[in-house]
């Protein structure tokens, strides 16, 4: 059994590696999307260019543009002195955000009153907007408390003092980077085990395979475990560039990580041999293989939080090998997860693979009657 | 007119042999379900699983209160918290309980009021209110904390409104979004993914079709034949094309009447638009075709060309303003960039001139390069 196996291996692994395309595919395209990707990802917002409508001469309105002249987050693009300006500005994507100061600014502000401030938002993307505005709120406040201050107004009755657990400085890349590696793992097993079964069948070696004393079981595990040798290779390197280029803290334990790893690689590989024994020409195997990719990253909460889907989104979600091994991901990295935290993580996984690889290996069998 | 009565015998054979490939094509499309399944079934399924599936709108967080002495005053502010839609509050005695909730997700943050809250507060002394977010997610903690801001500054004008005076804030921030008022992800996050669907039903739909010809040894056979050059390529494409586009109809279809995103700009405007965009992906699918020559290294390069940059670079979730400059350079690399950038415009603006014009331009440069280097490939194989 161990023989036939051996056999096997050694030729999955020359028919993914033996072609000089395929094998630069496999391994230069992975690690480059997560440099490239590991610096696009990110929900934080610099530079954020405004312009400025001051109606106001005065000296507070002054005042309050120079605390956003002077932060690195705001980047002033434009001065507008006429209303007919606003509209373009924003349109034509010159700039984010549009501060304008009335005209009655200063004079408020010096009689003791509330004085307006004006924020026009860019919302073509919403989630841009609404951080915008979070950081224009938090400007205000501190503008506000910085005059009540040298002006002798009595302070709020009380204030916000906010902490963060895990990410102290709330950086989206923390958040988003320990994914990649999920995602990149699951790109590099499909691309192995997508087309494998479909391409054999169609140039008729899946046959001649099937003559052989190999057992359908074997055949399987001849297919499915290249993709794991392969799969934690590269995802070994993954970690190690995250860990050691973009600095993302590894606080849990590696053995938490790699069980995993290891279990995520048996259910998707699992997943995706079950898809593939399936396809009949290699069209049908890529169609399939998409069909199991992006609803796998749509529904993993990679990008957005599972917690903001529909209900019945939320369920099919626990059908995802990616969901469990993401959590994982982020939990071993940055909240320091140890394996007994996880279990709940583990079992789903080991579960889906399970069952997966049985169905294929029925499905290898079936063929053969 | 002489021309149309008697046309060019040349011509007139070179058109019978387009319409020859074309059907050649088409027949081949109808065989194998599979380009329909691309072109239909997969932008249905993907814009539901997207449309519904990708949203950044956090509702009802699960929150931990600790209030450590009871009184009205704290009492008050918890109640702040109770009237948000966007929050669901769950009381704890004390904050190791909360905190250990925190550690097994069950909340995603605590607001903290201590023994001496309401003694300070009436003290005037700016009473100190702890709050402590997970910031594993970092944007779900942005959003938290401006939803506590909000319930806290609520609870002060309350307060003030109710000791019959007016909160006295030096400048209060009046604040307007446009475009999308309510500021609904799906708004922006739908148009997006039409661009992202199309370069995927793109690249799937064209990677293959000429990389199968050169494995089944059917190129030989086409060579042979006086069809030139341009004209495989050409009855490659018009076929895929004309299906693109019918995928695209459905998605707009989808965005505007399921998802109710709002349709400022005009029709003929996204027609062009997404045409333009359609040839540049179709061709990158005929140029991966010409290039891998073989149909599974073509089906691995379109699975890491199209779907996985189009969905990070395309600035569809992710704004291209806040990546580094040299990840911004390589975004233009990506026709989806240009696409999105229009998509979102037409949708939520309207017919914005500059910001159309330049993108289409820019469309318009890929699919010359495309075309051109599909077409170079192909006659280089004629010699």
């Amino acid at each position: 059994m161990w023989n036939h196996l051996k056999a096997l291996i050694v030729k999955e692994l020359l028919a993914v590696l033996k072609d000089k395309k395929s094998r630069l595919v496999l391994i230069a395209p992975p690690l480059i999307q997560l440099m490239v990707f590991g610096y696009a990802a990110t929900f934080d917002m610099n530079h954020i260019r405004y312009a400025v409508f001051n109606e106001d001469h005065g000296a507070a309105s002054r005042e309050l543009l120079a605390h956003f002249e002077h932060s690195d987050t705001f980047e002033c693009v434009a001065q507008l002195d006429g209303d007919a300006q606003i509209a373009p500005v924003i349109d034509n994507k010159e700039a984010l955000l549009l501060l304008r100061i009335p005209s009655d600014f200063s004079r408020n502000l010096a009689l003791g009153q509330t004085a307006n401030l004006q924020a026009n938002v860019d919302g073509r993307n919403s989630n841009s907007a609404m951080l915008v505005l979070n950081y224009v709120q938090s400007m205000v406040s501190s503008f506000n408390t910085d005059w009540m201050q040298d002006h002798g107004e009595s302070p709020l009755p009380a204030h916000l003092v906010v902490r963060s657990w895990y990410n102290p400085n709330l950086v989206s890349r923390w958040f988003i980077v320990p994914g990649i590696v999920g995602l990149l793992t699951l790109l590099v097993t499909l691309l192995i085990t997508a087309l494998s079964v479909a391409r054999e069948r169609e140039a008729g070696t899946f046959d001649q395979l099937l003559v052989t004393p190999l057992r359908p079981f074997e055949i399987l595990l001849g297919k499915a475990l290249p993709a794991v040798i392969i799969g934690l290779l590269e995802a070994t390197a993954s970690i190690l560039i995250i860990v050691f280029w973009f600095k993302i803290p590894l606080l849990g334990s590696l053995l938490a990580l790699y069980l995993g790893l290891f279990l995520f690689l048996l259910s998707s590989i699992g997943v995706r041999l079950m898809i593939s024994s399936l396809a009949v020409t290699q069209q049908q195997g890529l169609l399939g293989a998409f069909l199991f990719f992006v609803p796998a990253i749509i529904l993993s909460g990679f990008s957005t939080p599972i917690a903001n889907m529909p209900e019945i989104l939320q369920a099919l979600t626990l059908l995802n090998p990616l969901r469990y091994f993401i959590v994982i991901l982020r939990g071993v990295f940055l909240e320091g997860a140890t394996v007994s935290l996880l279990w709940s993580q583990y079992w789903p996984m080991a579960l889906i693979g399970l069952f997966c690889l049985f169905t294929a290996g029925t499905l290898f069998r079936r063929r053969m009657v | 007119m002489r021309f149309l009565r008697n046309p060019d015998p040349a011509q007139q054979a070179a058109r019978m042999r387009l319409r020859g490939m074309i059907r050649k094509e088409a027949r081949q499309i109808v065989r194998d379900p599979s380009s329909i399944a691309i072109a239909f079934v997969l932008p249905i399924l993907l814009l539901l699983l997207f449309g519904y599936g990708i949203s950044l709108d956090a509702k009802h967080v699960p929150l931990g209160i600790v209030i450590e002495s009871s009184s009205p005053e704290a009492a008050a502010f918890a109640g702040s918290f109770e009237q948000s839609e966007y929050l669901s509050p769950h009381r704890f005695g004390t904050i190791q309980e909360a905190e250990q909730a925190l550690i097994t997700h069950e909340v995603d943050g605590i607001v903290w009021l201590r023994n001496d809250f309401e003694e300070k507060l009436l003290s005037g002394a700016n009473a100190p209110i702890g709050v402590i977010i997970n910031g594993v997610d970092a944007n779900t903690a942005h959003i938290i904390e401006g939803y506590v801001k909000g319930a806290w500054l609520s609870w002060l004008q309350q307060r003030a409104a109710e000791q019959a005076g007016e909160l006295n804030l030096p400048v209060q921030l009046q604040q307007r979004v446009w475009f999308n008022a309510e500021l609904r992800s799906q708004n922006f996050l739908v148009p997006g993914l039409i661009a992202v669907i199309m370069t995927l039903i793109g690249a799937l739909l064209t990677a293959m079709v000429i990389a199968r010809e050169w494995e089944r040894g059917t190129m030989e056979a086409l060579l042979v034949t006086p069809v030139t050059a341009k004209e495989i390529l050409l009855g490659k494409l018009l076929p895929y094309f004309v299906l693109g586009i019918g995928g695209l109809a459905l998605s707009v279809g989808m965005a505007v009447w399921l998802f109710g995103v709002p349709l400022h700009g005009s029709l003929p405007v996204l027609f062009i638009s997404s045409s333009l965009f359609l040839i540049a992906s179709l061709g990158m699918g005929l140029t991966i075709s010409t290039v891998a020559r073989n149909q599974f290294v073509a089906g691995q390069i379109a699975i890491i060309v199209s779907f996985l940059p189009a969905f990070m670079l395309s600035g569809f979730i992710f704004d291209i303003n806040s990546m580094p400059p040299a990840v911004q350079v390589v975004t233009y690399l990506l026709p989806a960039r240009y696409y999105v950038s229009i998509l979102q415009t037409v949708f939520l603006a309207g017919n914005v001139w500059k910001v159309i014009g330049l993108n289409s331009l820019a469309l318009i440069v890929f699919c010359a390069f495309f075309l051109g280097i599909a077409r170079r490939r192909m006659s280089k194989r004629l010699e």
